[in-house]
C-alpha cells in the first residue's frame, strides 16, 4: 500500500430504511438569497458535455479536460459507498443538479468594487462592523467564481501564490500539476471523483521555502442558486519550512430541494512546514455536504486540520493527515453539531507511514433532539514503524432522549514500539441543568447554547478568536432555533 | 414592597402528591423559616414555586405582587425577582462562573441593551471580597468538581449578584463550615438592612444558621403543608425536642 491510498472507514451496518431526515422541521432559519444573472450556465444534469462546457467555459489546457472527463467515468462507475455509509445518499438526485454556474466576472480587487449584493450577503451573514475590516483579506466564494480578493496582492509581495483553481492551473501549471489531485486520487471515492469532474473555485495557495504568512488567508463559500452543487477544488502547497493558516467558512440558504456540496481539500507540507485548515460552516439543513480533506505532512512537518461542522442534511468529512515524513505531526479537532433531521457523520484519519510521527484527535459531536452524530475515526501505524504515538478522544453530548450518537475508532496498531491512547466519553444535558440556568433568568434556548459552549469550550480555546466567536454565534443561532 | 403570595398549593409529581394545601405570604425584608422532616416536601414546594416543569400544580395557585405566576416559565420567574438557592445545584462543565452570571445579568436587560463589562466586573469583585470568595473562582466552572459548601457559597454570590425581590434557599448552610456559614449570614443580614430587602424563605435542618439570620417567622412542614407556624423560639423548641411532639399535636388535632 503506498502511502497516499485511502483507506476506507470501517463498516457499520447499513441504515434499514431511507432516511428524509428534513421531513417536518422548520427550516426559515438563514431563509435568504439574492437573485443573481448567471452569465454561464451548465445546466441541469451532467453528462460528457457538461464536463466539456465547463471547462471550455474556463478555456482550459488539454490535460485538465482529460483529467476531468477520466473523473467523470470513475464517478459514473463507482457505486455509493451506502455499504457502510447512510442510505440516505440514495435521495441524492443528480439530474437535478446544476454543475456550474458564474456570473463571468473576474475578481474583484477592492472592497468598493464588490457588488452591493454580495455585500450583502456578508451583511446577511452578520459579520460584526468590527469584523468589516477583517473581510478585506476575505477571497469570497461567490457560487463558482471568487467574487472578492485583495490579500493576493499583499501575500504576492513574499512571494505567496494565491489564486482560485482555474487561474492557478492555468497559469502555475509547473508548480500546481504535480501535486493536484495526487493526494486524494480522483478515484478515491465517488464525491471526489465527481468534484474532480466539475470543479470550479476553490483556493491554490503555493507558499514558498521559508516563509511565514503572517495573516491566515480566508475564503468564504456559499450556495446561491437552488440544485446547485458547489464542487470547490483546494489545493495548498507549503514549501520547506513555511507557515500559512487557511480559513474557510460556508453557508447556504434555504431551499425546497436538496443541494449538493462535494468539495475536495488537498493539502502538502514539505519538510518542516506547517499548515493550519480552518473550517466553520453553517450549511441549510437541506444540504448533502460531502467533502474529502486530506494532507500529506513530510519530515517534521505539520498538519492541523480544525473542522466546525453546523447544520446540513448529511455531512460525511473525515479530514485526514498521511503522515510521510520523520517526524511529521497530524492533528484534527473537530466539533459536530446535529440538530433535528440533521446527521453528521465525520471524523478522522490518521496514516502513519514514518518512524516517530505523531497524531492527536480530538473530536466532540452534539446531538439534539433528532439529531445524528457518527464518529469515523482510521488511525493505522504499521507493524514496522518506531516511535510512533497517537491520541484519540471522543466526547458526544446528548441533549434529549432522542438523539443518536455512534462511535467507529478504528484504531490499528501494529508492533510494540508505538503508543496509542483512547479515550472516548458521553454526556448528557440533562432537565436539571436546564432548569437551574433557566432559573437564573436565561431562556430555554440560552441555557441549552450554554451548555453545548461549555462542551466545547476546551477545544474552541484552541481556535483563533474571531472563529471561536463566529462558532458560539452559530451555535447560539442552532439552539435557539431547537427549542419551542 | 413586593408581596409573593403562596396560596393553598397542591404540588404533584408524577401522580404522586406532595405537596398538599400550602399557604404562605412573604412580605419584601420579612425573613421566614421552613423547617421539618427529611422527605416533607420542602425541596418540592421550592421548585414548584420556582417553576419547575416537571412538578405538575394541580390546585393553589402563587401570586407576585398580586398576579399569577403559575402561567410564566422558570426564566421569566426568574427575571421577575424569584431566586432559588438549590439545595443540589447543578453542575455546568465548561462555564466559567463569571460567564454564566454575565449571562444571567445580561438576561434581564432590556433588549438591545448592552452590558456593561467593566461596571460588571467591578461589581463581581465587589460581591465576592464581601463573601470573602477567592478571585481564583470565577474562572471555574459553575459547581463543576466544587465540594458540598462551595457550591452553596456560589450560590450565595449568584444571589447577590442577582438581587431578588424573593429568595427561597433551599438548606443553603449545609455543608458549610462554620466560618462560611457566619459569611453567608453576614451577607444575607446585610441585603436585609437595605432598601431593596428581598423577601426570604429559608429551608434548614439547623437552629444554627438561624442563629444568624434571626427568622421573623418559623413554620413547621410536614406531609406536605405548614401545620405550625411561630417565632424564633419554636426553631429553638425544635431544636430541643425533635419533630415527635409535631406529629402528636398534628395528629391529635
Ligand atoms: N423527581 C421526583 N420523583 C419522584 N419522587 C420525588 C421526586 N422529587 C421528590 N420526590 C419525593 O417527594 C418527596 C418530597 O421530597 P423533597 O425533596 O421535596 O423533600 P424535602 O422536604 O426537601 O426533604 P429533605 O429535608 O431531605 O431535603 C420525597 O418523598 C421524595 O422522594
Ligand atoms: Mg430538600
Amino acid at each position: 500500500m503506498s502511502a497516499l491510498t485511502y483507506t476506507p472507514p470501517p463498516a457499520p451496518a447499513a441504515d434499514s430504511a431511507t432516511e428524509n431526515p428534513v421531513v417536518g422541521i422548520d427550516q426559515t432559519k438563514g431563509d435568504f438569497s439574492y437573485n443573481m444573472d448567471y452569465e454561464f450556465d451548465a445546466g441541469t444534469g451532467l453528462s460528457e458535455k457538461t464536463v466539456r462546457y465547463i471547462s471550455s467555459v474556463k478555456k482550459e489546457a488539454p490535460w485538465i479536460l482529460e483529467f476531468r472527463l477520466n473523473a467523470l467515468k470513475k464517478f459514473l462507475s463507482m457505486p455509493m459507498p451506502t455499504h457502510w455509509a447512510t442510505k440516505d445518499l440514495e435521495n441524492i438526485n443528480f439530474d437535478k443538479i446544476r454543475y456550474y454556474l458564474s456570473q463571468g466576472q473576474k475578481p474583484k480587487r477592492t472592497w468598493d468594487e464588490v457588488p452591493d449584493d454580495i455585500k450583502k450577503t456578508f451583511e446577511r451573514l452578520g459579520i460584526p462592523e468590527q469584523e468589516r475590516k477583517f473581510l478585506s483579506g476575505v477571497e469570497a466564494q461567490f457560487d463558482s467564481e471568487a467574487a472578492y480578493s485583495n490579500i493576493k496582492e499583499l501575500v504576492a509581495k513574499q512571494g505567496v501564490i494565491f489564486a482560485n483553481s482555474t487561474e492557478a492551473l492555468r497559469e502555475h501549471p509547473e508548480i500546481f500539476r504535480k501535486f493536484f489531485g495526487k493526494v486524494i486520487p480522483t478515484g478515491d471515492n465517488k464525491f471526489s471523483a465527481l468534484n474532480s469532474a466539475v470543479f470550479s473555485g476553490g483556493s491554490f495557495i503555493y507558499v514558498p521555502k521559508g516563509v511565514k504568512v503572517a495573516q491566515p488567508l480566508q475564503a468564504y463559500f456559499r450556495i446561491n442558486a437552488e440544485n446547485f452543487g458547489q464542487f470547490e477544488r483546494t489545493l495548498i502547497i507549503a514549501d520547506e519550512g513555511s507557515e500559512v493558516v487557511y480559513m474557510e467558512g460556508c453557508t447556504a440558504p434555504k431551499f425546497s430541494t436538496s443541494t449538493l456540496h462535494s468539495a475536495v481539500v488537498e493539502l502538502v507540507a514539505l519538510k518542516g512546514a506547517k499548515i493550519q485548515y480552518i473550517t466553520v460552516q453553517n450549511w441549510a439543513n437541506n444540504v448533502f455536504n460531502l467533502v474529502t480533506k486530506r494532507g500529506v505532512a513530510h519530515e517534521e512537518a505539520e498538519i492541523k486540520w480544525i473542522d466546525c461542522n453546523i447544520g446540513s442534511r448529511l455531512t460525511m468529512k473525515y479530514p485526514g493527515v498521511v503522515l510521510k515524513g520523520r517526524k511529521a505531526r497530524g492533528e484534527v479537532l473537530s466539533i459536530a453539531l446535529a440538530n433535528d433531521g440533521q446527521h453528521q457523520d465525520t471524523g478522522a484519519k490518521m496514516i502513519h507511514a514514518a518512524d516517530e510521527t505523531t497524531s492527536n484527535i480530538i473530536a466532540k459531536s452534539i446531538s439534539v433532539g433528532q439529531g445524528r452524530s457518527t464518529y469515523r475515526g482510521v488511525v493505522h501505524i504499521p507493524k514496522h514503524l518506531k516511535g510512533c504515538k497517537n491520541n484519540t478522544e471522543c466526547d458526544a453530548l446528548l441533549i434529549n432522549s432522542n438523539s443518536r450518537t455512534d462511535t467507529y475508532p478504528a484504531i490499528t496498531v501494529r508492533g510494540d514500539q508505538n503508543a496509542t491512547q483512547h479515550e472516548a466519553s458521553v454526556s448528557k444535558v440533562n432537565e436539571e441543568m436546564i432548569f437551574y440556568m433557566q432559573q437564573r433568568g436565561l431562556t430555554e434556548g440560552q441555557a441549552m447554547s450554554l451548555a453545548v459552549n461549555g462542551f466545547i469550550n476546551d477545544l474552541a480555546r484552541q481556535f483563533p478568536m474571531e472563529y471561536s466567536v463566529e462558532l458560539k454565534r452559530l451555535i447560539d443561532l442552532e439552539m435557539e432555533g431547537s427549542v419551542g | 414592597m413586593s408581596q409573593l403570595e403562596i396560596k393553598d398549593l397542591h404540588v404533584a409529581i408524577g401522580d404522586k402528591s406532595i405537596v398538599k394545601g400550602f399557604s404562605l405570604t412573604i412580605r419584601s425584608g420579612e425573613v421566614h423559616a421552613i423547617m421539618g422532616p427529611n422527605g416533607t416536601g420542602k425541596s418540592t414546594l421550592a421548585k414548584a414555586v420556582a417553576g419547575h416543569p416537571d412538578y405538575t400544580i394541580t390546585s393553589g395557585d402563587v401570586l407576585l405582587n398580586g398576579a399569577s405566576i403559575l402561567a410564566q416559565e422558570a426564566d421569566e420567574r426568574a427575571r421577575s425577582g424569584l431566586f432559588l438557592a438549590f439545595q443540589y445545584p447543578s453542575e455546568i462543565p465548561g462555564v466559567s462562573i463569571a460567564n454564566f452570571l454575565r449571562a444571567a445579568v445580561q438576561a434581564r436587560l432590556a433588549e438591545g441593551e448592552e452590558l456593561d463589562a467593566t461596571a460588571y466586573y467591578k461589581r463581581l469583585y465587589a460581591k465576592m471580597d464581601l463573601l470573602k470568595i477567592d478571585r481564583k473562582f470565577t474562572s471555574r466552572s459553575v459547581n463543576d468538581g466544587f465540594s458540598g459548601g462551595e457550591k452553596k457559597r456560589c450560590e450565595i454570590l449568584q444571589m447577590a449578584m442577582l438581587e431578588p425581590k424573593f429568595a427561597l434557599m433551599d438548606e443553603t448552610d449545609s455543608g458549610l463550615d462554620i466560618d462560611a456559614l457566619r459569611i453567608v449570614a453576614d451577607g444575607v443580614n446585610a441585603l436585609r438592612g437595605g432598601p431593596s430587602a428581598p423577601g426570604i424563605l429559608l429551608i434548614t435542618h439547623y437552629q444554627r444558621l438561624l442563629d444568624h439570620i434571626v427568622p421573623d417567622h418559623v413554620h413547621v412542614m410536614w406531609d406536605g403543608r405548614i401545620v405550625k407556624s411561630g417565632d424564633k423560639s419554636l426553631a429553638l423548641e425544635l431544636e430541643a425536642k425533635g419533630y415527635d411532639w409535631v406529629k402528636k399535636e398534628f395528629a391529635a388535632a
